[in-house]
Parts: structure tokens; C-alpha cells; sequence
């Protein structure tokens, strides 16, 4: 049944529903909405779980490996400056192999200080070894969830995993959401069925030091568990799909890109507004396409090309900078590298940072750039702050 | 098979031998102490640092009971997340830390704080060696006055380390904790009683150990006994017991002058070299008079 939620409460609700024992989390804006609300289920008794109140986001993550080591189901949220101060934990629990999920509201990095949406956060810890999946609305986020926990846990993947929800767009926006029954839930995820735990009975070392012996072979494995994880997800998504209805199968999902000349490539929220965008431009005789990236890690090259064969132009929209390289965005590296044997055109354009909207008007200006040829830049420049 | 043989092979150790500490280092003796104590039914959270190091080289451990290590400064953070799971389990082992001067008294402070107010049922320990010994002999916040290290070294215009030691047991006595204390490895019997007394009382509960490092401080390696008690006789270590933050129990000593302990090790050396420092020793005197009075360890002589 639909219900009319916030997204950050739709989040709570598909947290609750895969049961986490431990939950630990440090406020930050604007993951708030989705932590009160899982304390408000821990004190009413609705979920039956352990909420820490940490001292901060870096004890949050750290207590985290603890319990999941331990063997029970846990779960944090955080964003940006947050993510950035728990970032050593961020590599550490996934180098442990500790099936952890977390949600990311994603917000802009500081300086200067801002909490409004932009992808800097999540993007800047992709080398980490944790899975990456972006929602771009409330429904998607909160089945993201349960998609996630089952991947991050299965015996060959044994990867932590954020969930990305564009922060106010997404997290405090309200929407029609179909929230599963508890039992629905129970069915497609089982109970938490660590492959080793801390245990007296069994007792095992973890976290141990690595010399240059073997110290390459572990990165090796963390790197094979994520190729590993590409062909886990779709076959869980499918599960999803067959349980649910809602189809999340694919890594990449195109959206008009049949006979497109153009696409748009973006992640996350402003694919909704593309969608309407490409629309537009559809009836006004353009061919037009969106390629929205569902996961930034595993990077599902192969779709990514496959979606994007025959298209001439391509503009990859982007929420973050990565300061100092030539094409300016991180997720256009990633396209460029998986279409560059087919010779498109193909553009970074870094817009909607720091939560400046993109309209649907700049997406028909980028649209246009890119035809044009115009080189990687930044969209939506205020050229009269720049004297 | 004789008869023997039974209780021969009843260990009760939970760290073994083999591990690759030096000869005579004070903290792998606090770790085998602290493992006897506790027994089986333990999960230890270690941090960064020697002892982590020195006992868990992939794929080599020399501990017996389930060992965790994530990072440096995270332990408390660790231990209150593996506590919270066993809870949530409804099983019974009980969570230890060891972690080491540097990642307690410096880096780690934050989490510890947290672990602490939030009142966890875990056991922190510190075997403190009094600098960073894992990477070189750096001075951390637990280096006593005028100690030589790398990064405090005594020179032209340096006495060594211009800082007392921190207080940690009082910080953590201020948080409310029901059981802080001090001991050394030169009473182990006083060391295992604590961890035994600390596991058997609910919430966190912190026990400091002074655990002299042959390496950095400039010792030979059969003597760490021998400095661990001079530090006891000098009255710059204390044992005591803090119960709900009063000092309850404390070790009373016939007390030596300081000179007999500082003589012992070179990271002192620069207060006797080239010529002796009365006045920097009168300071390390004060500092030992001071702890006397405080905590009333001289036995009285009697006339």
C-alpha cells in the first residue's frame, strides 16, 4: 500500500524491516531524519535492536566493525563531513570483510562549510572497497536497502555497502512509497549468517597485520569480491523483482536511449528531472537518452557500454569534482574509460554543487553543449562572483 | 599417559609463547597476565601498537581467545560495538581492551570518553610503556617528566619531555567509571586480581599498567621486573584502586630516592651526564613526594 513519507523515513522503515541488532549513528544534516526515527523505533519497541549514541561518526563506523564482527546485522548513516571523519574506518571495515550497510544522505565537502546536496562525499571514498548504489527517490532508496544487505552478506561478496539518497532532495522530500510487510521482508532476507565471528567457542584472530608477503593477495580478494559482486546484485535484484515488482536489475537503466544521438549520463535525484527534461526534448523531435548509473561501485563498465553503443554524444552530469583532473568529474572518468574503444563524444559537466538545482532547462543547455562539442566545464557558474 | 598428563595439558594460558616481542618486554608479560586473568571466555579489542604487532603477524596469532584489531585509535569504539552484540545475543563473554599508552592517553581519547560515558560492560586496559616504543620511542601524553625520546630528546637547550604525565585514571574516575586502578607488571598477582575484580563489576572499567620497555627506555632486558619495582619503591608509579571514584587500596612502600630508578635507564641518562642535574632531579623528587602525599603510600618508620 502506498503511503505518503519522507524519504528519510522511508529509509528508517526499510532498516527496520532487515532487522539490524546494532544500530550506530552520530547526527549530522541531513542524515538526522532517518537516526531520530530509528531511535524513535528502538524506545517505542519496534525495532528490537541496540541504538549506540556515539560520540561521533568515527566511533559510529569503528562500533560498527565491532558488532559485525561480533556477528550481529548492523547499520549507521552519516554524509559528509561525517563520512570524510570516519573515512579510516571506511577502508578498514571493508579491507575486515565485514557485510556492513550504511546509508549516505549525500552533502557537499567543506570548505566552505555546506549542507546541501552534492555526490563529493560517497564519490571521494570509491577506492575504499565498499559497494556504492544511488537511489533517486525515496522508493529506490528504501529497496536499495534491502538489496544491499542481502548482497553485502553473501559468503562471495562480504563487502560493506552505502546506500546514496541525495540529501533534502530525497532525504526530507515527501513521496508516495510502497513500504513491504515485515514478512515479505523475512522472506527475501534471511537472518545474518556470518561466515566467521568473534566467538569464544571458536575462537579466531581478526584484523591481523599484513607484511609485504601477503599483504597484495588481501587487496587482490577485496578487488575480486567487487567484480564478484556485479553478477550478485542482478541475480538478487531479480529476486527483488520477482518478490516486489519493482525492477532495480540493472547495475546501469537506460531511459529513451533507443536511437538516441545524445545521452545524459547522472546518478542519483536529478535523474528524475532528466526523465522529464528528455521528454521535452523527445517531442520536440530531439533524440535524446538518459543513462542513469545505479552503481558507482562495482562500476558496471560492460553496461555501461553496451546502454551507450551508437550514441554519439554523451554528457555525464556531475555532482562532485575531482580538483586538479582534466575532465573535471569522477563518474566521467569511469564512462569514458567504458566507451572510449567506440569513440563518442564525451563530456564532464560539474553542476548542482553545494545543492544548487539543476533545472530542466540546464539539462537541455548541457544537452545542447555536448552537441555542440563543448569541452568538459562547470554548468551554472555565477560568472559575476568570479571578477 | 600418566597421571599428570591431564592436568599438564589444562593451560592456562591464553597467550603463548612464540610471539616476537623483545626479550624482557614489560607489556607481553602484562598481555599474559591479563589473558590468565581473564580465561577463556574473553574477547580482546586490541589497538595500533606493540603488543598488536609483536602477536598477530599474518598468519601467526599467539592468542587463544577470539583477538580483534581495527585500528589505532578505535578500540573502545570496537569493544562497545562487539558488547553491544553480544547483548543483543544474550551471550556472556566478557570484552577486554588492550591498548597501548599512546593509543589511550592520546589518539584514542575521544572513543574512550564515549565508551566510558556511555557506560559499556568493557574492561579497558593500558599497558603503559610511556611513549610510542612501536614506532620509535616517540613521547606520548603518558611520558613522564624529562624522559628522553625521539621526538622530546634532551639537548643543548632540553631537559627531554617538558610535560608531567597525564592523569588518565582520574579522567576516566570523572566519567563516572565504578572501577578504575593502577598496577605493574612487578605485582602480578595485583595485576591479575584487578582485571578479575574489574571483569566481575559491571560497566567500564579502566586499569592502567606500568609495563617498563627494555628498548625505549634503556635497560637491559632482565631487568624489567627490577625497574618496574623501582618505580614502585621511587613513588613515581603508584598501584591503587579508585572504587566510584575514591581511592580506596594502595600499594604502601619504603620509599627510595628517585635517583636509584632514573640511574637505571638512559632515557634519564641526560640528567646525570655530563655532570649531574640537581635541580631537574629535585623537580622528578617533587613529583614523587607529591604522589606520596596523595596517595599516602610511604609506611611509616618507626622510632
Amino acid at each position: 500500500m502506498l503511503q505518503i513519507t519522507e524519504g528519510s523515513h522511508a529509509v528508517a522503515e526499510a532498516v527496520k524491516l532487515c532487522r539490524p541488532q546494532v544500530v550506530s549513528a552520530y547526527p549530522i544534516t541531513p542524515q538526522t531524519h532517518i537516526v531520530e526515527r530509528l531511535a524513535e523505533m528502538v524506545a517505542d519497541g519496534d525495532l528490537n535492536g541496540e541504538y549506540i549514541c556515539v560520540e561521533s561518526e568515527f566511533s559510529a563506523l569503528s562500533s560498527c566493525v565491532g558488532a559485525s564482527a561480533a556477528g550481529s546485522r548492523v547499520y549507521s548513516a552519516t554524509t559528509s563531513q561525517g563520512l570524510a571523519f570516519m573515512a579510516e574506518v571506511v577502508f578498514n571495515a571493508a579491507g575486515m570483510r565485514l557485510p556492513i550497510v550504511m546509508t549516505i544522505a549525500n552533502r557537499a565537502l567543506g570548505a566552505p562549510l555546506n549542507i546541501w546536496n552534492d555526490q563529493q562525499d560517497s564519490i571521494f571514498l570509491r577506492d575504499s572497497g565498499w559497494m556504492q548504489i544511488y537511489g533517486e527517490d525515496a522508493q529506490e532508496a528504501m529497496d536499495l536497502h534491502f538489496i544491499a544487505y542481502k548482497l553485502a552478506e553473501r559468503h562471495d561478496v562480504l563487502l560493506p555497502c552505502f546506500v546514496c539518497l541525495d540529501g533534502f532532495i530525497v532525504s526530507h522530500t515527501f513521496e508516495p512509497v510502497d513500504i513491504p510487510s515485515q514478512k515479505e521482508i523475512d522472506e527475501f532476507l534471511p537472518a545474518f549468517n556470518p561466515l566467521h565471528r568473534l566467538d569464544a567457542k571458536n575462537p579466531m584472530s581478526f584484523g591481523m597485520y599484513a607484511t609485504p608477503d601477503c599483504y597484495q593477495e588481501f587487496r587482490y580478494e577485496i578487488n575480486a569480491a567487487m567484480i564478484r559482486a556485479k553478477a550478485a546484485y542482478r541475480e538478487i535484484a531479480a529476486e527483488f523483482k520477482a518478490k516486489f515488482g519493482r525492477d532495480y536489475t540493472g547495475l546501469v537503466e537506460g531511459y529513451r536511449l533507443e536511437d538516441a544521438e545524445t545521452a545524459i549520463v547522472a546518478m542519483g535525484s536529478i535523474c528524475g528531472t532528466a526523465k522529464d527534461a528528455i521528454d521535452e526534448m523527445r517531442d520536440a523531435g530531439e533524440k535524446v537518452g538518459l543513462l542513469k548509473i545505479r552503481s558507482f561501485r562495482p562500476f558496471p563498465s560492460e553496461e555501461v557500454r553496451t546502454a551507450l553503443k551508437g550514441v554519439k554524444n554523451i554528457a555525464v552530469i556531475e555532482k562532485n569534482i575531482s580538483i586538479g583532473s582534466r575532465m573535471l568529474g569522477a563518474v566521467g572518468l569511469e564512462v569514458k574509460d567504458a566507451v572510449y574503444k567506440d569513440s563518442p563524444n564525451i563530456f564532464s559537466y560539474v553542476g548542482g554543487l553545494g545543492g544548487r538545482d539543476i533545472r530542466k532547462r540546464d539539462i537541455k543547455q548541457i544537452v545542447q553543449w555536448a552537441k555542440e562539442g563543448r569541452n568538459d566545464c562547470f554548468f551554472g557558474l555565477r560568472e559575476e562572483l568570479l571578477k | 599417559m600418566t597421571g599428570n598428563t591431564e592436568k599438564e595439558n589444562v593451560s592456562v594460558d591464553y597467550f603463548e609463547s612464540g610471539h616476537r616481542a623483545c626479550g624482557g618486554c614489560g607489556p607481553a608479560l602484562a598481555g599474559k597476565l591479563i589473558a590468565r586473568a581473564a580465561g577463556p571466555n574473553t574477547i580482546i579489542v586490541a589497538s595500533t601498537g606493540c603488543m598488536e604487532v609483536f602477536s598477530t603477524p599474518y598468519p601467526e596469532t599467539a592468542w587463544k581467545t577470539p583477538w580483534i584489531h581495527s585500528l589505532f585509535q578505535n578500540a573502545a569504539a570496537v569493544a562497545s560495538g562487539v558488547e553491544a552484540s553480544l547483548k543483543r545475543q544474550g551471550r556472556d563473554e566478557k570484552v577486554i581492551v588492550i591498548a597501548g599508552d599512546g593509543a589511550t592517553f592520546d589518539i584514542g581519547m575521544l572513543c574512550i570518553s564515549g565508551m566510558f560515558e556511555r557506560g559499556h560492560d568493557v574492561t579497558y586496559i593500558c599497558y603503559d610503556n610511556e611513549a610510542y616504543m612501536n614506532t620509535g620511542i616517540q613521547r606520548s601524553g603518558a611520558t613522564p617528566f624529562d624522559a628522553s625520546t625521539t621526538t622530546s630528546p634532551a639537548g643543548k637547550l632540553s631537559n627531554g619531555n617538558s610535560r608531567p604525565k597525564k592523569d588518565i585514571p582520574a579522567i576516566l574516575a570523572a566519567h563516572g567509571s565504578p572501577y578504575v586502578a593502577t598496577t605493574s607488571i612487578a605485582t602480578p598477582k595485583d595485576l591479575m586480581d584487578k582485571v578479575k575484580r574489574a571483569l566481575s563489576i559491571k560497566g567500564p572499567c579502566y586499569i592502567q599498567v606500568h609495563a617498563p620497555c627494555c628498548t625505549g627506555w634503556g635497560f637491559d632486558g632482565c631487568k624489567t621486573m627490577e625497574l618496574g619495582r623501582l618505580a614502585l619503591n621511587s613513588g613515581l608509579w603508584v598501584n591503587y584502586e579508585m572504587v566510584n571514584g575514591v581511592v580506596e587500596k594502595v600499594k604502601k612502600v619504603k620509599r627510595i630516592p628517585v635517583d636509584d630508578y632514573l640511574k637505571a635507564q638512559k632515557r634519564f641518562r641526560h640528567l646525570y651526564r655530563p655532570q649531574e642535574n640537581k635541580d631537574e632531579i629535585a623537580k622528578i623528587q617533587a613529583i614523587a613526594d607529591s604522589n606520596a602525599q596523595k596517595y599516602g603510600i610511604d609506611i611509616p618508620v618507626k622510632k
